[in-house]
């Protein structure tokens, strides 16, 4: 039996946002009844832009349902560009996480999110012919390496958890070894093209990524750090609590924020510590 | 929540008077049966009226039957035994739908240099036995079929596929794990070299099985050690169990009518009135020839991790062969082999019954599972619409 988290037989038991909207704003479908997951999505947003209801349709076990569920409820009263940010992970991480093996569950959420958006924007379907490595279950070269990389899996089990692909014959787990090596290779800043950031963007991102990945372990720890000015590259931080008296702040300043910064938010940041 | 317990071919409970039986040699009769005292020598004679139990219930003579751990360890000994013993052999026939104790030591001995050919069944899960015959060669050092499908029930001409190798001196093996005690087998009068039977299935506990080998198998043991068995697979007897196992052989023998009557009524009732109330269902697997105890029912456009979780809000307790539930990607090997579309595959709920059912399980099975259903298929983006095929977007 899987271990689901409360909350995945919560949202499975009781999904919220079932159902198909009239006339939305965005629509996808993903996956299909073969490969033993499918989402129909579809959003509808308010005169301020923002995700007024969003609903779902899913043929799948239990987490590809929650994962529906818990999607739909996280998005809603998000602009689309919030709710475009949306990861995999972030689904997971609402319900309480996800068996490995039901990863994929939550790939096929953001996948519908991206589609649905896509199709608001009008921008073209993805024409360009996409190669395909899993013939199984269809998952191209592009989903793989995206995978990859968002989630920094390593070994083609990995792969398989999250995106299906390698699930069925096997045939082509040396190519998705490939795919891994290859992305794995790569220098982090040169993975995707990263968008140029406006220093607003930054700062919020910076504060975000403070507030929800660094604080917390800080505070763990008996410790704490605030933001006081960014300037350029350079993140100007000040430790509070535990922190501002530790012979080791700088090694954290350095070995956890800096590492943390440029990976979530730019690769070219420098924390430096300052007195406030 | 008292379970609503209908996977019984997943395993099943220890029957009382088994139980009963078993306590004694924990903790009062815990002798060695090997010891040269009498407190052990007792035990022996236990063990041996055990052998003789399961004996009669196979046909057999005691001394063909081998103790085992389980039914996996008595599949691998049987097939490595043929091959050790017919070393100029390499080709090995078997099905697609066998269990994964042959299926995963099959795949592995063709990466040592074996050849294996795993004949195919039809619709229906049925295997063409002319087709079996064109695949045996001289070169073939063994056959093992199953003699049950554990998924679907259905069952294979397993006596007449016997008397085929026999013919062409070719070693005959089957996986009766499934078969033993729902249908009535006797080995004496049939061309089988050696068959696998697991405790668990038949109100035995976990840990038990044997391996029946014909008097003037050639054989060699898998585990080696003490003399035990005859020297035939070493390790001290798991005297409580082993003990155990005779109890319930007698017992499945008993209850074998009941199988066929009792449980089959209960079986056929729960079958045809989900198929009458419950639109676009199927039962998969060979009506005609199949366990009386086991239904296969497929339903369209749902998945079957869903159902079997929504099952089990009421306490009901059945398997799936869906791809979520299989721990791979694809639904059930044995599905696949006989063609049901991925649309009824993936929908796919086997019910497995014994003796200890009841008329108002299955009344309260027929209360639940229909709204569960209906309201899986009313979050199903395929239900009412064309249903996609894979491959198309």
């Amino acid at each position: 039996m899987w271990d689901y988290t409360d909350k995945v037989k919560d949202h499975f038991l009781n999904p919220r946002n079932v159902g198909e909207i009239e006339k939305p704003d965005g629509v996808a479908e993903v996956g299909s009844i073969a490969c033993g997951d499918a989402l129909k999505f579809t959003f509808k947003l308010d005169e301020n832009g923002r995700i007024l209801e969003a609903k779902f349709k899913t043929f799948g076990c239990a987490s590809a349902i929650a994962s529906a569920s818990a999607m739909t409820e996280m998005i809603k009263g998000m602009t689309v560009e919030e709710a475009a940010k949306v990861t995999n992970q972030d689904i997971a991480n609402y319900l309480g996480g996800l068996p490995d093996e039901k990863m994929h569950c939550s790939v096929l959420g953001r996948e519908a999110l991206e589609k649905a958006i896509s199709f608001y924007k009008g921008s073209p379907e993805k024409a360009e012919e996409e190669k395909i490595v899993c013939e199984c279950f269809g998952v191209s070269e592009n989903e793989i390496e995206r995978a990859v990389r968002e989630n920094r899996l390593s070994t083609v089990e990995e792969v398989t958890n999250y995106t299906k692909a390698g699930g069925g014959c096997g045939n082509c787990h040396p190519l998705i070894q490939e795919i891994i090596d290859r992305v794995l290779a790569q220098p982090a800043s040169q993975a995707p093209a990263l968008p140029k950031l406006s220093n607003i963007k930054k700062i919020k991102m910076i504060e975000e990524t403070l507030e929800r990945e660094i604080r917390p372990a800080l505070k763990h720890d008996g410790g704490d750090i605030e933001l006081v000015d960014v300037v350029g590259n350079r993140v100007m931080v000040a430790t509070r609590g535990a922190c501002s008296s530790c012979q080791a702040s700088n090694l954290t300043l350095k070995n956890f924020v800096e590492v943390k910064l440029r990976e979530l938010v730019w690769p070219d940041l420098v924390v430096e510590e300052v007195s406030a | 929540m008292k379970p609503v317990y209908m996977d019984n071919n997943a395993t099943t409970s220890v029957a009382p008077e088994v139980l009963e039986a078993m306590l004694p040699y924990f903790h009062e009769l815990y002798g060695n049966p090997s010891s040269m005292h009498s407190f052990g020598g007792q035990v022996m004679k236990e063990v041996k009226r055990a052998r003789e139990r399961v004996a009669t219930l196979l046909g057999a003579s005691p001394e063909e039957i081998i103790f085992t751990s389980c039914g996996t360890e008595s599949d691998n000994t049987a097939i490595r035994s043929a091959l050790l013993s017919r070393p100029d052999k390499r080709h090995i026939v078997t099905s697609r739908v066998e269990h994964p104790a042959i299926r995963a030591l099959c795949a592995h001995l063709a990466t040592q240099g074996y050849r294996v050919t795993e004949l195919p069944v039809d619709g229906e899960g049925r295997l063409d036995l002319e087709q079996y015959r064109r695949a045996l060669s001289s070169d073939t050092a063994i056959v093992s079929l199953m003699w049950a499908n554990n998924e679907t029930g259905v069952i294979f001409p397993i006596e007449k596929a016997a008397e085929i190798a026999r013919e062409r001196n070719i070693l005959f093996h089957t996986d009766a794990v499934q078969a033993v005690g729902k249908i009535p087998i006797d080995l004496g009068r049939t061309s089988i070299d050696m068959l696998s039977l697991s405790g668990h299935k038949l109100h035995a506990p976990k840990g038990i099985g044997i391996l029946y080998l014909r008097k003037g198998t050639k054989y060699s043991p898998f585990l080696l050690g003490g003399h035990q068995e005859r020297g035939r697979r070493g390790g001290t007897e798991a005297t409580p169990s082993i003990i155990a196992l005779g109890v319930a052989a007698e017992l499945a023998q008993k209850n074998m009518e009941m199988e066929n009557t009792f449980v089959k009524n209960l079986r056929d009732r729960l079958e045809n009135t989900i198929l009458a109330t419950v639109a676009n269902t199927k039962v998969n697997g060979d009506r005609q020839n199949r366990l009386p105890n086991t239904s296969n029912i497929s339903f369209e456009f749902v998945e079957g991790e869903g159902i079997l979780l929504m099952m089990d809000e009421y306490g009901i307790c059945a398997s799936s062969g869906s791809a979520c539930t299989s721990g791979s990607l694809q639904p059930s090997h044995v599905l696949r082999a006989m063609g049901i579309p991925f649309t009824m595959a993936h929908g796919s709920i086997r019910f497995s019954l014994s003796v200890y059912n009841t008329d108002e399980e299955i009344d309260f099975v027929l209360e639940k599972l229909p709204p569960v259903i209906e309201t899986l298929r009313g979050m199903s983006p395929y239900w009412k619409a064309d249903a996609r095929l894979c491959g198309e977007s």
